[in-house]
């Protein structure tokens, strides 16, 4: 029920902000029965579970989707030299980090924020690891990787 | 009084159309250098990377310079739904063809050396 309740402040903020209407009765009132109805639809096919409202993770995720904003700045940086320089030093490989999150979510998080670091794209999803490709030697930095994983980790802790 | 804030002000849109300035030279060499990058690179996986930067670098700070451009705040809640939402799906896009390339067997070009050894065979 707790999921249910956060869903549908969630569509309903969406839903307003998207919209923009905030003084037009019949428009609110439409808004209302689609954001219930949807909400609805999500519980009655049953896919109100901890993949698609992930409550676990929401507070914390939020620095770290920050703090991964500045190492997606970095890693652009040094892909865009290679790009452009004369003769791109590029020594590609494939590499394993672990992947330390429980849920689905904090896994899929982990993976996807590797792929957004420009550099480093995940491969495939194995049992405990990610199998990763890298585009130079500084960019195959498995500890720092292995540390984003921590973090995304820790943020999932409590749920 | 009302000097000193339409002062503030000024100086405000200034800092505003400065920082905005930035995101967009960033996000427009991020975009010149992965399309660059998208045709220098040797190979399949290394291309990616190049699209990688494209997708984030150039995409996330030209929304950016947008969003401090925008003209009212509605506007801008949905500039930063649109850059969230890019935020979420383009990595999914991006490990989807990686990694149906490598469930068939797609060979990668590997180490360190400058001289690439032929690897699709």
């Amino acid at each position: 029920m707790g999921r249910f309740i956060i869903l549908v402040l969630a569509l309903a903020g969406l839903w307003l902000l998207l919209s923009g209407y905030f003084d037009v009765p019949l428009l609110l009132f439409f808004g209302v029965v689609s954001v219930l109805f949807s909400a609805w639809l999500a519980k009655r096919a049953g896919v109100l579970d901890d993949d698609s409202v992930p409550v676990g993770l929401m507070p914390r995720i939020l620095g770290y989707w920050i703090w991964l904003g500045g190492e997606i700045g970095k890693a652009n940086l040094i892909v865009m030299r290679q790009a452009l320089a004369i003769e791109p030093k590029l020594s590609p490989k494939f590499f394993k980090v672990p992947n330390p999150p429980k849920s689905s979510v904090g896994k899929a998080t982990f993976a996807n924020s590797i792929t957004l670091t420009p550099g480093t794209v995940s491969i495939d999803l194995r049992e405990n690891e990610i199998l990763v490709h890298g585009l130079t030697e500084e960019l195959c930095d498995i500890p720092a990787i292995t540390d984003m994983g921590e973090r995304v980790a820790k943020a999932e802790r409590r749920s | 009084m009302s000097g000193m804030i339409a002062q503030l002000w000024s100086d405000f849109e200034l800092a505003r159309d400065i920082l905005s300035w930035g995101c967009f030279i960033f996000g427009g060499l991020a975009v010149i250098a992965g399309s660059l990058g998208l045709v220098r690179f040797p190979d399949f996986y290394t291309r990616l990377h190049a699209a990688g930067v494209t997708d984030t670098g150039g995409a996330e700070m030209i929304l950016l310079g947008m969003l401090l451009q925008s003209p009212t705040w509605i506007v801008a809640v949905k500039l930063f739904f649109i850059g969230a939402f890019m935020f979420f799906t383009s990595p999914v896009a991006t490990h989807a063809i990686a990694h149906s390339a490598w469930m068939v067997g797609f060979k990668p070009l590997e180490g360190p050396e400058l001289k690439y050894r032929e690897s699709v065979e």
